[in-house]
């Protein structure tokens, strides 16, 4: 049976890891790969490097981070983060990615799904949706630019047009949960994991390993992905994973 | 020296990464000659079976890779390298493939279920169904999946190793000199690194045959 994924994921700037990762055994905690080792070691299924460069040159550093990862570690991983073009994908999945993250570029044009994934094939391409619940609406609704920008599309039509254009995986944020670490928002994933034939990996709000438990099993998530509770070792990954085997669901 | 055969599709960069790390000097090339010049060959692969087909073809690696095969020296085909082995496909209507193995790849079948879903994508664990050089001293651990479609039809005596998704999904392929292993060895983790260590071994003793 296929295992549920846990994913940590690593925000870098200008070929740095931010976000005050507390790793004390390390001697440099902002080293990419360095952390990359640490998580694969503990047990990560996957991991999800989000650039957060600003600048042309921190987005050339990227590659390089992407090499040295892909040079040294024997699992998969994603990168997202100022994507926007058939050339940056290339630029990305040749220097060792195994799959790139769309966000904004793909919202403003959609076309770049389907060119993305009949290039280098479905399962490449991630679509990351920022999603926030709209009392209008009546559902959730979808955020670009960093969660900054309404957009007039509903997530889970979203996610359907994007998985008919050859998305391969789901990456769902939900902004209402996102840093409140009060667990994964399972109505939104359990949604979008019930609407689409594709992988879904539900991020933002992890706060404890039964908030796991509760997004693969009453969220239908196959992945779930966090940052900051790996990051500040209020947990590990294989402590979740750990928790996650004692009550029957099936990690690795 | 391992030759990996480079043909225009898919991740040349993360199985040359994973020699490196294993210390089996490769080449990477889609020059018949420059091949030719290596103890055994592997044929990675990301796409459509029929492109990867026609650029086979196209390149006239699909000769070689006869002549290679029958020369005694061992292939390993990964992913959709691992598709290429078989007869024939149904990605995007019928595509003959190298034919060594038999067997016919179709869709990983969902009608019936939606939560199955595809692709298969993530890590899932093997079961051992025959001895074999490639699988010595591997766990029957969990490895690294992305695919839509899988072999069906495989003759018991060429599965070596399967995984279980909606239906039995042959992970491990292995006839004579040819092996196949529709997982990515090279992206999971040590139970990976084995297999990729056992298959340069088993190219280091066919040295004989050569």
């Amino acid at each position: 049976m296929i295992t549920k994924r846990i994913i940590p994921c690593l925000d870098v700037k200008e070929g740095r890891v931010v976000k005050g990762i507390q790793f004390v055994q390390l001697r440099d905690a902002g080293d990419p790969v360095e952390l990359a080792k640490t998580y694969d070691e503990q047990g990560a299924d996957e991991l999800v490097f989000l650039d957060i460069s600003a600048s042309h040159e921190g987005r050339k550093t990227m590659v390089e981070v992407v090499q040295d990862v892909a040079s040294q570690l024997a699992i998969p991983f994603t990168v997202g983060g100022g994507i926007n073009s058939l050339e940056d994908m290339k630029r990305i999945l040749r220097a060792g990615a195994d799959k790139v993250s769309l966000n904004t570029a793909a919202v403003l044009n959609p076309e770049l799904i389907t060119a993305g994934a009949d290039y280098f094939g479905t399962q490449c391409i991630v679509l990351a949706i920022d999603a926030k619940w709209d009392e209008e609406l009546g559902s959730w609704r979808v955020y670009t630019h960093g969660g900054r920008k309404p957009t007039d599309r509903e997530v889970i039509d979203w996610a359907k047009e994007a998985v008919a254009r050859g998305a391969g995986e789901i990456l769902l944020t939900s902004m209402d949960s996102d840093g409140e670490k009060r667990g994964f928002d399972i109505k939104l994933t359990k949604a979008v994991s019930q609407a689409v034939t594709v992988p879904v990996i539900a991020s933002g709000g992890a706060g404890q390993a039964d908030d796991f438990l509760e997004v693969f099993v009453e969220g239908e998530a196959d992945a779930a992905l966090a940052a900051s509770i790996f990051h500040y070792k209020e947990t590990s990954v294989s402590e979740v994973k750990g928790f996650l085997k004692d009550r029957g669901v099936n990690v690795r | 020296m391992i030759g990996i055969v480079d043909y225009g599709m898919g991740n040349l960069f993360s199985v040359s990464k994973a020699l490196e790390r294993i210390g089996v000097p490769y080449v990477l090339s889609e020059s018949p000659e420059e091949l030719n010049q290596t103890k055994g060959l592997i044929l990675p692969g990301v796409g459509s079976f029929r492109d990867a087909m026609a650029l086979l073809k196209e390149k006239k690696l699909d000769t070689f890779l006869h002549e290679y095969v029958d020369s005694g020296r061992p292939l390993l085909g990964i992913c959709l390298g691992m598709q290429l082995l078989f007869q024939e496909s149904e990605e995007n209507g019928h595509t003959a493939g190298l034919g060594w193995l038999k067997g016919r790849i179709t869709r990983i079948p969902n009608q019936d279920d939606e939560r199955v879903k595809v692709p298969h994508m993530g890590w899932n664990q093997l079961a051992f169904h025959k001895e074999s050089p490639v699988l010595n001293g591997v766990e029957e651990g969990y490895v690294y999946f992305v695919h839509s479609y899988y072999a069906a039809e495989v003759d018991e005596e060429s599965l070596l190793a399967s995984t279980v998704y909606s239906v039995e999904i042959p992970a491990v392929v292995g006839k004579g000199n040819v092996f196949g292993m529709q997982f990515h060895p090279e992206k999971s983790g040590h139970v990976g690194m084995q297999l990729l260590t056992n298959f340069a071994k088993a190219m280091e003793q066919s040295e004989a045959i050569i």
